[in-house]
């Protein structure tokens, strides 16, 4: 495996980076979708995100990631072990994966081979406390997109078929991107995305000429360039570790908790998830920037990615939901 | 006499020998015939796929049938494990699935290259994420076999050329005056220039290499061409190195460009354009959603197969096929092992219904055209956004004095809905038939890509242009009917709404004909329509 572009080379999308960014500090924001169009660099931000991320402890193993010997699944027989380093793991289901592929199924091979009954643990496991990074989002079948809801909902997986009865827990940030002109995203798939974001091919001459400038360097000299872009991506990694530990004692104005509400009715937003996802973001936006409270400044910065996917869609209505985002935030937080 | 295009389809493959990693490989459209035959002979070899492998076939993985044999696990490799050229035929039938395997084997970068041969036809293409990779798209549109000389390719050992800073920005500022979004194009187009740099032994490229490598990978990706008097005043440019061309006003990019139009044969710039929006129309909507097959759906009785991983094995079945032979098979070894022969195993199956295509076929003609074409756009867009819950894709056609034209592809997106959608032709007489003619034609068509089509035929007035385009009212109508009576056969769903201000007796006479319910709807609007449309096709 090659070694992923760096996540601080990547030019421009700073509204893609930045929600992949404060769902690194808080994964409880639920998530990134990527919309746009083809060749902006929607794959390479999220495979070179996984290689910022801090590595995460797990027991030596576990095909679950579990943090402790005790949270492993009975299933994997696991009853010692030591703690191993890992990197934060980011799976990507690609289209068409069946579904014994994404929660696992009956292991046939020690099925055919020993004939015991024996579960092998799918994409989902090894997705628990990392990533899963759907490519084509909008393109996905139906009864897989079900199945990611259901988990996505409970954070757990159940597997009830070939009489395996097996449960284990799936607590993963979904990363989704994908094309609009080729097919609409399921509302109840849309909405369990924390954070949207809309990216397009830059217009501008020069950010494109240094976009190709660095994969041409990342191509063709890749040792050097890693080795040139190496403390940029370990500096952002650090900042992600220090907002992650700010992020707890941060202050919430009790003006903040106002705005976000009075953002969410002015724009007409279904449920209480967009609130509480957009207070999220704007801490980890926050923390992220070394404040001690959360600010207007945060919630101006991510209500456009907090919010622009929950409106209630007018087909009728010829501007798009960030055009009304946008307005919102002009009146709210004037 | 050597066909230009085929020295550049050459030109590709030399550039693809040196450097597979950094081009990924090239989309040849081409018909089965001399060409393309020459074509592959020139390719040389590599690994052969078609569409229709098991992800077993390209991963690798337990080889199900010699691990029962031999009672221990045996792996086979696939045919993506080892880094060479493939080669995929008939590639405008992959599956999105395929498409992503394929992209994602590619930007592992560990040496894979692809060239994949489309026989497609009209607009059947590769899915984007597929070609967007492939850094040369050649179409072998009107060659014969005199124009294709068979050409020896030399082994070729060069290292890429470098690449300077101004080289770069005039391939960039190219790309994006030919409209293409991708920034992977002007990165091909770099590494393009540095094989082709390389192919000539040079240490740098050169204008001539920039050339190329426009001509190559740029301009068939353009979806727009520069036309003759070009956009006023290109943006300050920094004073540009290019010393011995200071008496040229124009940018170096515009020269570049130029140059590399000139090496063009005029007849093929004139096809580009159109071929172009083709292909940007297709990839997104040509690909249907037939899944009939094993994982999803009704679960239907299991059938005896060779297990793979695209099926789901039923076990229960698999078991209870080789219960009855195991004392047979048993013979002399120790009680207690089962034995489950390939012959034994069963595979799931299953039904599901698959996803609908509404198409309109909307009456454009008359003073009234632009009001009705609005609201059928209005009512496509609103069944567009409740369509996710029921999955159903939504094509627009309009007939005028044009004939019939599709305005809208299949698609199930509401942004490119809009973005299609934008302008709407109207005016002129009514070739009723010619439109109905061409949504059946689409319905067929779609019905072939596993969609369940239905037609909705928003009308007003009578028909007054036959199928041969003359104006004759008695001929029209009997054409219409003749068309209408074809879908007896077809049996596609359909619904006739008569926007006319009194009912229209040709139109309930057409319904009639055309096995489909008639609904008069004097003041419809995009609701009303949207409304009927759900009530009716349901």
């Amino acid at each position: 495996m090659t070694q992923p572009f760096p996540f601080a080379a990547i030019v421009g999308q700073d509204e893609m980076k930045t929600a992949l960014i404060l769902t690194a500090i808080d994964p409880k924001i639920g998530g990134v979708l990527v919309f746009g169009d083809r060749g902006t660099g929607k794959s390479t931000a999220v495979r070179a995100l996984a290689a910022l991320l801090p590595p995460i402890e797990a027991v030596e193993g576990c095909p679950c990631n579990s943090a402790a010997v005790a949270d492993c699944p009975d299933w994997t027989g696991i009853t010692k072990g030591k703690l191993v380093k890992r990197p934060t793991p980011v799976v990507d289901l690609p289209l068409g994966a069946t579904e014994d592929r994404v929660t696992g199924a009956l292991d046939i091979e020690r099925a055919l081979t020993k004939g015991e009954k024996a579960f092998e643990a799918g994409l989902l496991a090894r997705a628990n406390r990392g990533y899963l990074y759907i490519d084509e989002a909008n393109l996905l079948e139906d009864h897989i997109v079900d199945l990611l809801l259901d988990v996505a909902q409970s954070g757990e997986n159940v597997v009830e078929r070939e009489g395996l009865s097996i449960r284990h827990p799936a607590r993963f940030v979904l990363v989704g991107s994908g094309n609009p002109e080729e097919g609409e995203l399921r509302p109840q798939l849309l909405d369990r995305f924390g954070l949207s974001v809309e990216v397009s091919s830059p217009t501008d001459i020069d950010q494109r000429i240094e976009v190709v400038r660095r994969r041409d360097a990342y191509e063709t000299q890749t040792a050097a360039f890693m080795k040139k872009w190496r403390a940029a991506d370990t500096r952002l990694r650090k900042k992600i570790l220090t907002a992650r530990a700010a992020l707890p004692d941060l202050e919430t104005p009790d003006d903040t908790l106002r705005d976000c509400a009075a953002l969410c009715i002015a724009l007409g937003a279904d449920g209480l998830r967009g609130e509480l996802t957009l207070l999220k973001a704007a801490r980890a936006h926050a923390a992220f920037g070394g404040k001690p409270a959360v600010t207007r400044d945060d919630l101006r910065a991510v209500a456009p990615s907090a919010l622009r996917h929950r409106l209630r869609r007018d087909p009728l209505d010829e501007a798009g939901s960030s055009a009304r985002v946008a307005k919102a935030i002009d009146d709210v937080l004037a | 006499m050597t066909h230009p295009v085929w020295t550049d389809a050459i030109l590709a493959l030399r550039l693809l020998r040196i450097d597979p990693i950094g081009l990924g490989g090239i989309w040849l459209r081409a018909g089965f015939g001399p060409p393309r035959d020459r074509f592959v002979a020139a390719l040389g070899a590599g690994r052969r796929l078609t569409c229709h492998m098991s992800d077993e076939a390209l991963l690798g993985g337990l080889d199900i049938t010699a691990t029962l044999a031999n009672g221990q696990p045996s792996y086979a490799k696939g045919l993506l494990s080892d880094p060479e050229r493939l080669i995929l035929s008939s590639a405008e039938r992959a599956s999105r699935h395929l498409a992503a395997l394929l992209a994602k084997t590619l930007d592992r970068r560990a040496g894979h290259c692809l060239i994949a041969l489309d026989e497609g036809i009209e607009d059947e293409a590769p899915p984007p994420a597929l070609t967007d990779r492939l850094a040369f798209h050649l179409s072998f549109d009107g060659l014969g076999a005199k124009d294709c000389p068979d050409t020896p390719l030399d082994p070729v050992d060069a290292r890429l050329a470098d690449i300077d800073d101004d080289a770069v920005r005039a391939l960039t500022a190219v790309s994006l005056k030919l409209g293409i979004a991708s920034l992977r194009a002007p990165l091909f187009a770099a590494r393009a220039a540095r094989a082709h740099g390389a192919l000539h032994g040079r240490d740098v490229t050169t204008d001539e290499d920039l050339e190329a490598a426009i001509r190559l990978t740029l301009v068939p990706r353009a979806t727009v061409l520069p036309q003759d008097p070009p956009e006023p005043a290109p943006p300050e440019e920094p004073e540009t190195p290019h010393d011995t061309q200071t008496s040229e006003t124009k940018p170096p990019e515009d020269q570049l460009l130029e140059a590399a139009l000139a090496a063009l044969p005029p007849d093929i710039l004139k096809r580009l354009a159109p071929t172009q929006r083709l292909n940007r129309a297709v990839g997104a909507s040509a690909q249907g959603a037939l899944k009939k097959g094993t994982t999803r759906g009704r679960p239907l009785p299991s059938r005896p197969g060779r297990a793979n991983s695209r099926d789901r094995i039923d076990l229960i079945a698999t078991l209870r096929a080789a219960a009855p032979w195991q004392p047979l098979r048993r013979g002399n070894a120790p009680r207690g092992s089962l034995h489950v022969r390939p012959g034994d195993i069963h595979l799931r199956r299953s039904q599901s219904r698959s996803d609908r295509l509404l198409i309109f076929a909307v009456d454009a003609s008359g003073s009234a055209a632009f009001n009705r074409l609005a609201e059928a756009k209005g009512a496509v867009e609103l069944l567009l956004a409740e369509a996710y819950a029921s999955r159903d894709h939504v094509a627009l056609i309009s007939y005028n004095k044009e004939g019939a034209e599709v305005l809208l592809p299949p698609t199930r997106s509401l942004v490119r809905t809009k973005r299609h959608l934008a302008q709407l032709p109207g005016g002129g007489a009514t070739p009723l038939a010619a439109g109905l003619k061409e949504a059946l034609h689409m319905a067929v068509a779609a019905r072939h890509k596993g969609f369940q089509p239905a037609l909705v035929l928003i009308a007003d007035g009578r028909a007054n242009i036959d199928l041969s385009g003359k104006a004759d009212r008695t001929n029209a109508l009997a054409d219409a009917l003749k068309t209408a009576r074809g879908n007896r056969m077809l049996s596609v769903p359909a619904v006739v709404i008569d926007m006319s201000k009194r009912p229209e007796p040709q139109l309930s006479e057409l319904a009639k004909a055309l096995d489909a319910r008639y609904a008069p709807m004097p003041f419809a609007d995009a609701h009303h329509l949207s409304d009927v449309v759900s009530a009716e096709l349901a």
